[in-house]
């Protein structure tokens, strides 16, 4: 963990309303690992007054780390004005991420921005030359705000997709997909997306029996376990730290609700 | 000709600080949460979590919402308990240079006074900071902040448990803080910190609900810092023991502002969230500010507000 000004390389389109920051942080790089997160100060500003959290999308070599953000409101609009060359002050790597069991087929499960944290992990998984043996099934409520699906594909794994209107894939959920998926292997599944999602991804997971990670939401201030602020509830009753204890927990282990 | 460093150090009754610049209970964990950000070292001191006898889990979630320059918290007290302090991370504390206060909270008067017994009895302790402001649980806290006499009743009890130096931390939601603070004097305070947190709340207007699940919480940072202020200076002018000033303090001149306006330490709260370094700068550059008034000690410049 460190705090340092990172500095913009690209802060380009993705799709409508969702952007992919390029930042140069290269202890950043080095220390990320997939499904922990930074915690980003957008201006010098008091209003938004709080830094922002946003996983780690991926990192290259052992300088630069990408950002996969969408637009939600003042802060983030803010961060689209951000061009290359500007100076950005950053926390991270913050938090517990995935566990990549290697031994295991992984299964990798993304609503909408969910797929922002599960690419970095599918590039750790492909770079140990396990790409072949995971799959990805990403969900999006149409076409345009499909994200990564091809780059996947290119890292080797079997991606399938799913939008809501049927515009690109499967028409339906993704949770629709895991069926079919886990009845010829056991995998380890990861996953991240809305918490509604995560909930019917868990639930499959216990019906099946199936290992499964999930990447927990939740509004952060300070990102490093001092505020208490971003707890959410585990089947043991405990209020537990997303920040500290997760991002990632293990699905069993979340008080759904 | 070198001119000499100036002196940044101050007096809280028997508390002797390196420097003014404390970090505010809530914000800061137990300390080890900022080890690795910055020289922990370098504080002036190091205010704890506010602790109860027992652990306490706290409030369901959310627990915070952001405000236009604010910060709504309604954490409801979440802490280890006083044991688990003392075994799990006094001991990392003890290693560090600075006084280490310690925020307690009681849901009677009973409990603080166990509280103030027990922490008198373990090595590593500075101060105690009596929290007697918290809006956010429904026994104990504000409860006792808003009536003078609770509040005079809550810091006799502690006074006649603990010979370490007690700061009582006053509510802003009264309309008299400044007989509350009288109170806690004459009661035998050794210093007054304010201000908590003010009672605030926000709706997810689509929703139609409220923001935080506890449905009110406490307002924190920049917003509340004219109030901060104000209830800072009158307070000073009213009370013979020294006070800390807490309230949305984010950088080194909205610190001096407090010190001018009679404040002999202040807190720094919220801005630990948006720059961990807060602290750090904030001791520079009141130093920075000294050298540049010619000031050879930060008592010159408390209370010195010209009116």
């Amino acid at each position: 963990m460190d705090q340092s000004t990172a500095t913009v390389l690209e802060n380009r389109f993705a799709a409508p309303g969702v952007y992919r920051l390029r930042i140069e942080a290269p202890a950043l790089a080095r220390a990320a690992r997939p499904g922990q997160f930074l915690m980003l100060r957008v201006g010098q500003t008091l209003d938004p007054l709080l830094r922002r959290p946003f996983s780690i999308h991926a990192v290259h070599g052992s300088m630069t780390v990408d950002i996969l953000y969408r637009v939600v409101g003042k802060g983030t609009n803010m961060l689209t004005t951000l061009r290359s060359g500007e100076g950005l002050d950053i926390v991270g790597p913050l938090g517990c991420g995935f566990s990549w069991r290697e031994e295991s087929p992984s299964l990798l499960v993304a609503g909408g921005m969910g797929i922002a944290p599960l690419f970095f992990l599918a590039q750790i998984i492909a770079q140990n030359g396990a790409g072949d043996k995971t799959s990805a099934l990403i969900g999006a409520r149409n076409k345009t705000e499909l994200l990564c699906a091809e780059e996947l594909r290119t890292m080797g794994l079997q991606v399938e997709v799913v939008t809501e209107d049927g515009s690109a894939g499967k028409r339906g959920l993704v949770t629709d997909l895991i069926t079919n998926r886990v009845a010829a292997s056991r995998p380890v599944i990861y996953s991240c997306g809305p918490y509604p999602m995560l909930h019917a991804v868990a639930s499959l997971a216990m019906q099946y029996g199936l290992s499964c990670q999930v990447s927990l939401e939740s509004f952060m201030a300070c990102g490093l376990g001092a505020c208490l602020g971003c707890v959410a509830e585990m089947r043991s009753g405990d209020l537990v730290r997303v920040c500290k204890e997760g991002p990632v927990f293990d699905a069993y282990e979340v008080a759904w609700k | 000709m070198k001119k000499t460093r100036p002196d940044l150090s101050i007096r809280i009754g028997l508390l002797r600080l390196q420097n003014p610049v404390l970090t505010a209970s809530g914000t800061f964990g137990y300390g080890q949460e900022y080890a690795g950000l910055l020289d922990l070292n370098r504080l002036g001191g190091i205010i704890v979590k506010g602790l109860s006898l027992n652990p306490r889990p706290g409030n369901m979630p959310p627990r915070t919402v952001e405000t236009p320059c604010g910060l709504l918290n309604a954490i409801g007290l979440q802490n280890v308990g006083v044991e688990n302090f003392i075994a799990d991370k006094l001991p990392f504390l003890r290693n560090l240079s600075v006084p280490v206060i310690v925020n307690i909270l009681g849901q009677d008067i009973k409990e603080y006074r166990k509280l103030a017994e027990r922490l008198s009895n373990v090595e590593g302790i500075a101060a105690l900071e009596v929290n007697i402001s918290c809006p956010n649980v429904k026994k104990g806290g504000v409860v006792f902040g808003t009536d003078y006499k609770a509040a005079a009743r809550v810091a006799r009890a502690v006074r006649a448990a603990t010979r370490l130096p007690i700061i009582i931390k006053l509510s802003p939601n009264v309309t008299d803080v400044v007989s509350i603070a009288r109170a806690v004097e004459e009661a035998g305070a050794d210093s007054i910190s304010l201000i908590n947190t003010l009672t605030g709340m926000a709706i997810d207007v689509e929703a139609r609900r409220p923001k935080l699940h506890n449905v009110t919480g406490g307002l924190s940072g920049p917003a509340i810092k004219p109030i901060a202020l104000r209830m800072v200076w009158q307070v000073a002018g009213a009370v013979n023991i020294p006070v800390i000033g807490c309230g949305g303090i984010m950088t080194a001149a909205d610190a001096l502002e407090f010190l001018i306006a009679g404040a002999s330490a202040v807190q720094v709260g919220t801005a630990n969230f948006v720059n961990p370094k807060a602290t750090m700068e904030i001791i520079s550059g009141i130093e920075e500010y000294l050298v540049r008034h010619n000031l050879k000690d930060i008592k010159s410049l408390v209370g010195s507000l010209i009116l």
